[in-house]
């Protein structure tokens, strides 16, 4: 069992090196994840492994111990919702544009973990009609964690994790089984660029967006990251952008720099008009910060 | 309530799925293989959804999805393979004959949940 104590200290680390707010209640959570490193590094318990931390000298230890901790689960075209938004409404709405002036329409894949959400977006790219090609698309995918996007770039699945979430027509046509294996098509893959990115430091690096995924890793951070992250991926959007969030997040009440997109679809937000935030009392301009 | 009828000579497998699909709200029937498959249905009309094995005596899985789709006048109900024929060919050939899924045995809750929200049955 964690104590209390450990328990504690293991939450500030978190939040200090990734901002994520684990809250009361979640020592399974820690238990389960922790165990497995503290194995690997010899230790016999997850108290043990939290002392070695306490000591300070080993980094790689407390580097995969953070990792263990973050590392999401994902699945294929989690939730549908936001996929079928982006097949019916934001392509037709938003790549026209970008054709005309010969311009890449770009994909922001936050938090992307281990892959499946951008090839997830890729795919869909690749089979609507008429497909929106590789040349015709970035999908910027990152991750705080170098081991997620190491398994990310790979792009190698396990049996279980293929049949969460994919369709089984897109499974035998966008993958090759290998004894080690599922292995997603290059086809699917040149459609994705992998970075390093947490999401607490400059987005400046990675350039504006036409579509933001950020989805299930908010509900995580506590008020203050949240608003501060909802305004920095609020400046990231083009004035036309859309922010995608998981079902259980919203700006509302957070950040006023983002509304929600007059559509049918939920979790799907725009940069707030400067109009409407002056008249919710708040100065012009900051907008485009 | 939306019906299942689980098809598998296997009465362990069949116990198994029927634990996992029963509290999420669905009536499950079973059939030990494919003729007992088609007598179900001509005795029902359809089901909502077939969870299916391949190997299987009597009639296997696949000569009964041939003969199912191949009946006039029926509500065609959603067919999910669950099967160890695991190779991209076995997939293949079965969404070729009509499948709607494929699930690769050995399968657990999620994947059997992941399977009926893609495919809308709940």
């Amino acid at each position: 069992m964690t104590l209390p104590d450990d328990y504690r200290y293991l939450s500030e680390l978190l939040n200090r090196s990734s901002g994520l707010y684990l809250g009361e209640g979640k020592e399974y959570l820690l238990e389960s994840r922790l165990a497995p490193i503290a194995e690997q590094f010899d230790l016999p318990d997850v108290a043990a492994l939290v002392r070695r931390m306490r000591e300070g000298k080993d980094p790689l230890l407390a580097q995969a111990a953070v990792e263990a901790m973050t590392t999401q689960e994902t699945l294929f075209f989690r939730d549908t919702s936001p996929f079928k938004a982006l097949k019916e409404h934001i392509v037709p709405a938003l790549l026209p544009a970008r054709r005309a002036a010969h311009q890449k329409l770009r994909i922001w894949s936050a938090a992307c973990s281990t892959g499946q959400e951008p090839y997830s977006i890729a795919m869909l790219l690749a089979t609507l009609t008429p497909a929106v090609l590789p040349g015709e698309v970035e999908i910027v995918a990152t991750d705080y964690s170098p081991k997620a996007l190491v398994r990310a770039k790979a792009g190698l699945y396990s049996q279980f994790e293929v049949q969460r979430g994919l369709p089984a027509q897109l499974l035998v046509r966008f993958f090759q089984q290998t004894p080690a294996g599922f292995r997603i098509a290059d086809e699917v893959r040149k459609y994705v660029t992998f970075r390093e990115q947490n999401l607490l430091l400059s987005y400046g690096l990675l350039g504006s967006f036409d579509v933001i995924f950020c989805r299930n890793v908010l509900i995580y951070f506590d008020r203050p990251v949240k608003r501060d992250v909802f305004d920095r991926l609020a400046a990231a959007l083009t004035p036309t952008g859309f922010l995608l969030l998981g079902a259980a997040e919203t700006p509302y009440g957070v950040s006023d720099r983002l509304v929600r997109a007059a559509c049918q679809y939920p979790g799907i937000y725009v940069r707030a008009p400067a109009s409407a935030r002056a008249s919710l009392g708040m100065a012009e301009g900051a907008l485009v910060a | 309530m939306k019906r299942i009828l689980v098809v598998d000579d296997s009465a362990a497998i069949r116990k198994a799925i029927r634990r996992i699909i029963e509290p999420l709200g669905f009536t499950v029937d079973e059939a030990g293989d494919g003729q007992q498959a088609l007598t179900y249905c001509a005795e029902w009309g359809s089901v909502d959804a077939i969870l299916l094995d391949i190997d299987m005596p009597v009639m296997d899985g696949l000569t009964f999805l041939r003969q199912l789709r191949g009946l006039a006048g029926m509500p065609q109900p959603t067919v999910i393979m669950c099967t160890s024929h695991n190779t991209m060919n076995n997939i293949e050939e079965a969404l070729a004959l009509g499948a709607n899924e494929y699930i690769m045995k050995p399968f657990d809750t999620d994947i059997i949940s992941s399977k009926f929200q893609q495919l809308e049955l709940m």
